[in-house]
């Protein structure tokens, strides 16, 4: 397994946030995690990222604990993170923000800088505009594009697809399949429960911090609560 | 009539002091920039800076009495030792009075009292180590203490002061431009959680960001010994001036420092032309008020994490 959460507990003051989550992430997946807001699925992903310490269980990523290195050196090991509202740098440009994703890998940055233009043509005509000047499609664009200039081997998405035209969330989701094909393995979090099941292999469902189901994409898709609660039928 | 007779003697005057409040406001809105947090205790910084660069030139400088080039490597001599100087105080600052504080996630109000706190154990460090009587520093001028252009009275400090003040600042713009240091800075300011994403280690960053503070205002104390001496309470009235000049420019804004430091130098000189110069703080503190009833975010606006 590249990445094994085991029973991961997470407190914000009095709150659980996560109690007792365990889910493991293997090599070359794409595997989702759905829930309601609230549920934890950022909280599970900050933890990954360094970003959120629980006060009990164990983070591995690669055969090692990494549940007490801070945020700032998760990202030499190889954890990439787009994170929720992507959070791109505003006030810097297209380009700045690609180098602050390579803060750390300066090695193959025109490598990387090529690869990313090419799966991003319009970041490479808006290289010279600030970040804040993007449309909302374009800035989840950079914000992956981003992330990319790491080199990661496990990305981490949360929920890519929020607030996009649905062209755009359709071109995301294209774009994660692609990294994906092309070696990194990936963790995604989705409110698009339908979208990020026809995406993903495996799924993992959260309620109240605490994992409630685990499964094949293809057979959660058939699951009536599933159907019931996350992709909007009615009747169960 | 004093008003045309004088303008351009304080005209010109009133661009040097502002250089000086404008390397100080920087390490104001420097760190303001990064934390949001106000560094009251930066004024001990400018003096530990005066302090550090006065020992230093006398050390070197011995009996002898220094002319041409021996004295502009003196200038620059008493600088470099002011710039170290702050750069080490404002580092102590941060891990000792800031640091602590962040790591318990305190709030606001600690930091400001651990600021003032600070500043003032230093401030009575340096007048019980140092004395409560100020220091003369030797006259280091390869010239005379002024020239005339033009009929217009120029002291030579006020060049001093204006080419080590432009040095330093186009060195500031490159380097939160253009260098790695420069980004990280900026992308902690603009986003700090998302910075330690990309693997900028904030409180690395932080400690930075003071150093590069202590250094503009170290050199700042010295410059400003060169004409005024030092003493252990030499940081109170030029750090207000330079902090009002951050906030009239627009706190955390690096142009609008250097922007505000020249508008208070010039317009404070302006102000006393034709009036005892006595009146020269109710006009700088004036202005502070008047623009910031106008425009409360300063003149050029709040902004942080803009290369320039």
């Amino acid at each position: 397994m590249l990445l094994q959460l085991n029973n991961v507990e997470v407190r914000y003051g009095p709150i659980r946030a996560l109690r007792d989550v365990s889910l493991a992430v293997d090599q070359g997946e794409i595997v989702a995690l759905l829930g309601a807001n609230g549920a934890g699925k950022s909280t599970t992903l900050r933890t990954i990222s360094g970003l959120v310490r629980p006060v009990s269980g164990t983070v591995f990523f690669d055969g090692k604990p990494i549940q007490r290195v801070p945020s700032h050196d998760v990202v030499a090991l190889g954890i990439g993170h787009v994170p929720e509202g992507r959070r791109i740098f505003p006030m810097m440009t297209v380009l700045e923000n690609l180098e602050m994703g390579a803060y750390l890998h300066r090695g193959n940055f025109s490598e990387n800088l090529t690869r990313v233009f090419s799966l991003f043509p319009v970041l490479a005509e808006r290289r010279k505009q600030d970040g804040g000047t993007l449309s909302g499609g374009e800035q989840q664009m950079l914000a992956i594009a981003r992330s990319l200039m790491s080199s990661p081997r496990l990305l981490l998405f949360d929920e890519p697809s929020m607030g996009l035209a649905p062209m755009f969330v359709k071109t995301i989701f294209q774009i994660i399949r692609e990294i994906r094909d092309e070696g990194t393995t990936i963790l995604l979090v989705e409110q698009n429960a339908s979208q990020a099941l026809h995406l993903a292999d495996r799924a993992y469902v959260l309620e109240n911090g605490s994992i409630v189901m685990a499964d094949r994409a293809d057979v959660l898709l058939q699951d009536p609560r599933v159907r019931a609660a996350y992709l909007g039928e009615g009747a169960a | 009539m004093c008003f045309t007779q004088n303008f351009w003697s304080f005209f010109i005057g009133g661009i040097a002091n502002g250089f000086l409040y404008a390397l100080i406001a920087l390490g104001y809105t420097l760190v303001y920039g990064v934390l949001q947090l106000i560094n009251f205790a930066h004024s001990e910084v400018f003096m530990s800076g005066g302090f550090a660069g006065y020992f230093v030139v006398n050390a070197v400088i011995g009996q002898s009495s220094p002319h041409g080039l021996a004295s502009v490597g003196l200038i620059v001599l008493g600088t470099a030792a002011g710039a170290v100087g702050g750069a080490v105080v404002a580092y102590l600052l941060e891990r000792v009075a800031y640091r602590p504080l962040r790591r318990r996630k305190a709030p606001r109000l600690a930091f400001l009292i651990s600021a003032i706190g600070a500043s003032y154990f230093l401030y009575n460090l340096a007048g019980k180590e140092f004395g409560r009587n100020g220091y003369s520093l030797p006259f280091l001028y390869p010239f005379q203490t002024g020239v005339t252009v033009f009929g217009t009275g120029i002291q030579t400090y006020w060049v001093v002061i204006a080419i080590a003040a432009m040095i330093m600042l186009v060195l500031l713009d490159r380097i939160v431009a253009a260098t790695r240091l420069g980004r990280g800075i900026r992308a902690v300011a603009q986003d700090a959680e998302t910075a330690s994403l990309m693997g900028v280690n904030i409180d690395r960053v932080i400690a930075q960001t003071f150093i590069l503070g202590g250094i503009l205002g170290g050199a700042a104390g010295f410059l400003f010994g060169l004409s005024s001496g030092v003493v252990y309470s030499m940081g109170f009235t030029p750090a207000l001036k330079a902090f009002t000049a951050a906030v009239l420019g627009g706190i955390g804004n690096i142009r609008g420092a250097v922007l505000g430091g020249l508008v208070l130098g010039v317009a404070e000189n302006m102000g006393v032309i034709c009036a005892p110069t006595e009146w020269r703080d109710v006009v700088a503190f004036g202005i502070l008020v008047a623009v910031l009833i106008i425009r409360p975010t300063g003149i050029l606006g709040e902004r942080l994490g803009r290369s320039a």
